[in-house]
């Protein structure tokens, strides 16, 4: 004869019952720790910004705002200044923007817009995203040794029949911007594509139909009505991929070559902020730290705009679209 | 007011029976709309095409490059020095190994107790949206200043180069990752299980600990996987938090080699031996990197 299980319980110590001394000092104690966990997160980055500030405090007091103007940088001389860094930043990063963009978007068109059956399209996005896994040091590496070499006759013979035209001013000897960039472009192709796929693919399907319905080619369907449904969401997934442009160090400081000089030509070596810390930091003098702080400030200043601007861009591109359902 | 129906019906044959010019409604497969959306949709493939080329050459030039470089020497040996042939980077993987290690003991705990208090105890408050905003904020910041800001705070402090403080760099750069995949895999555990564990009587701690957390497992692991591969790629932090050596790691506190800085510094040798070596470091770095997405993909695909 089955017992029922319910016969078998202890009717003394019952198992229900308001949850015990022990089960209170857990549950307050989990829960304050949780807590305290979110909090270090905050503390975390004010204490970066403050730690990195206050250790370039000796050299914002020292050099001013002319540091940011002035384009001589000569530890030596206690000559310091990051114009031709922050120009090299912005332009290595705009045109990376450039290229990593219109390959983005296109491939987050390929990817959405029915161009291929979904299986293949699944498969393809995972190549995109592997490129987004490849270490920086590996593409810096790849751009010495087959993409520079590939590019030094294309960059001369631009130089040599076009020189006139300031980006082709000088020839690519070997490190350049030109390398660097498209190698960043590269680096920032999965992230534009990324977030550029979450923005079409959030546009209902019946606004698709719809377009279609109304007789227009495939073409005007992504130009008139996808693209700009989806504008908002794009524009986040640039200004993040800028972010990251202006941040990415690695693959810049073995490409860009360093020179602190400030040219339009794309073939002329260059540098960026996050290659001067690279480059500079590990054999730095005390007083050439805190001018380094000063930099790296700059730096932290510049990206948490950039990624902040982008990330309200995204909020406001999404919650268009909740607002619609 | 409505109109007779009569009046409808015989108005309906009058157009019926009108010969009109129907708008002609197939498109002419050479008119310039056609053509041109048949050109840009060309350039789309182009592009597409285009854009996976670098991954592919990125690929082959480090199997043909680093695959004939590697064997057991290479995994095992320590860096040559300038003309020696021969030679590895054992140490190097080794460091990189005990770094990305030291980062996830330090990162992968507190950001998943930060995505408990995000996702589950207090998703609407304001402490939640302000660490929410930066998580999301410090995915996109700069790598090397994770390691300025460890070169300020523990380098100088300790005055040395450690594999800890490239430890913790790392761990800096990880914790955004870990927190935000934990805390969406956290808040897509469905509201009915974690009624019901309230509904048996469990207290808010249990509910988390007994229903949440092994619900969300997967999610979280898979967030894990994905922040290992990328510390494990990272170098920039760790350029000036635990510098190189050319030995193998014996304590925390003192430099260690890592991949990533072997690869960047030997990157720039003009020794064909020591390039040879880069290539099959990238290789194993690449490797690495790999199989950490593949786990996090094989983590993410599984269903419970």
């Amino acid at each position: 004869m089955a017992s029922h299980p319910f016969d078998n319980i202890d009717r003394s110590s019952s198992v229900s019952g308001p949850p015990s001394g022990g089960d209170y000092v857990l549950d307050r104690s989990f829960r304050g720790i949780a807590w305290f966990s979110a909090a270090l997160i905050l503390a975390l980055v004010i204490y970066i910004v403050f730690e990195i500030g206050g250790k370039a405090l000796p050299a914002i007091s020292e050099y001013g705002l002319g540091f940011l103007t002035s384009t001589a940088w000569n530890a030596q001389a206690g000559q310091f200044g990051i114009l031709p860094h922050i120009w090299g930043t912005l332009y290595s990063s705009l045109l990376a923007l450039l290229l990593g963009g219109v390959f983005g978007i296109a491939i987050a068109i390929f990817l959405t817009q029915d161009f291929l059956h979904s299986q293949l399209a699944a498969v393809f996005r995972t190549i995109i995203e592997l490129l987004a896994a490849i270490p920086s040091v590996v593409f810096g590496l790849w751009g010495i040794y087959v993409l520079i070499p590939l590019l030094r006759p294309v960059a001369n013979w631009l130089h040599a029949n076009f020189g006139g035209v300031p980006f082709f001013g000088t020839s690519l000897s070997g490190p350049g911007l030109a390398p660097a960039a498209l190698v960043l472009a590269i680096m920032i192709l999965p992230t534009v594509a990324s977030i550029s796929v979450d923005a079409l693919r959030q546009i209902p399907y019946k606004v698709k139909e719809a377009a279609y319905g109304m007789g227009t080619t495939r073409w005007e369907a992504i130009v008139k009505v996808m693209l700009p449904t989806a504008s908002s969401g794009i524009l986040a997934a640039l200004v993040l991929g800028f972010g990251r442009a202006l941040g990415e160090t690695m693959a810049l400081a073995m490409l860009i070559g360093n020179s602190n000089q400030i040219s339009l030509s794309l073939f002329a070596p260059a540098n960026t902020l996050a290659a001067l810390l690279a480059s500079s930091f590990p054999e730095a003098k005390p007083v050439e730290v805190q001018a380094l702080m000063y930099a790296a400030l700059a730096l932290l200043a510049i990206t948490l705009i950039v990624n902040a601007a982008g990330l309200a861009v995204m909020k406001f591109a999404t919650r268009k679209f909740e607002a619609e359902r | 007011m409505s109109v007779p129906e009569s009046v409808i019906a015989s108005n309906l044959r009058d157009l019926a029976s009108t010969p009109r010019a129907l708008p002609n409604l197939n498109r002419a497969p050479l008119e310039i709309r056609a053509l041109k959306s048949g050109f840009l949709t060309a350039l789309t493939w182009i592009g597409a095409l285009l854009a996976s080329v670098p991954l592919f050459s990125v690929i082959y030039t480090l199997l043909v490059a680093g695959g004939s470089r590697l064997n057991w020497e290479t995994l095992t040996a320590l860096p040559p020095s300038a003309f020696d042939p021969g030679g590895g980077f054992g140490n190097a993987i080794v460091g990189t190994v005990v770094m990305v290690g030291i980062a996830t003991l330090i990162s992968v705990p507190l950001g998943i107790l930060a995505a408990v208090y995000l996702a589950i105890l207090d998703p609407d408050s304001r402490l939640a949206h302000t660490v929410r905003f930066l998580a999301k904020v410090l995915t996109g910041f700069p790598s090397i200043l994770a390691g300025v800001f460890v070169y300020a705070v523990m380098v100088v402090t300790m005055k040395t180069y450690s594999a800890l403080a490239g430890g913790v760099a790392l761990a800096v750069l990880m914790l955004p990752t870990v927190v935000l995949a934990a805390e969406q895999a956290m808040a897509m555990v469905p509201k009915k299980m974690k009624d019901a564990a309230y509904g048996m009587g469990c207290t808010r701690t249990q509910v988390i600990l007994k229903v949440v957390l092994p619900t969300g497992a997967t999610g979280i692991l898979t967030g894990v996987m994905l922040a290992i591969a990328g510390a494990a790629g990272n170098s920039a932090p760790l350029l000036f938090t635990a510098l190189f050596s050319d030995y193998y790691l014996r304590s925390l506190t003192e430099p260690a080699a890592s991949l990533a800085i072997l690869i960047f510094n030997f990157s720039g040798m003009p020794y064909d031996n020591q390039i040879q070596l880069a290539w099959a470091a990238s290789l194993v770095l690449v490797l690495i990197v790999l199989v950490f997405n593949v786990l996090a993909r094989i983590i993410g695909r599984q269903k419970y």
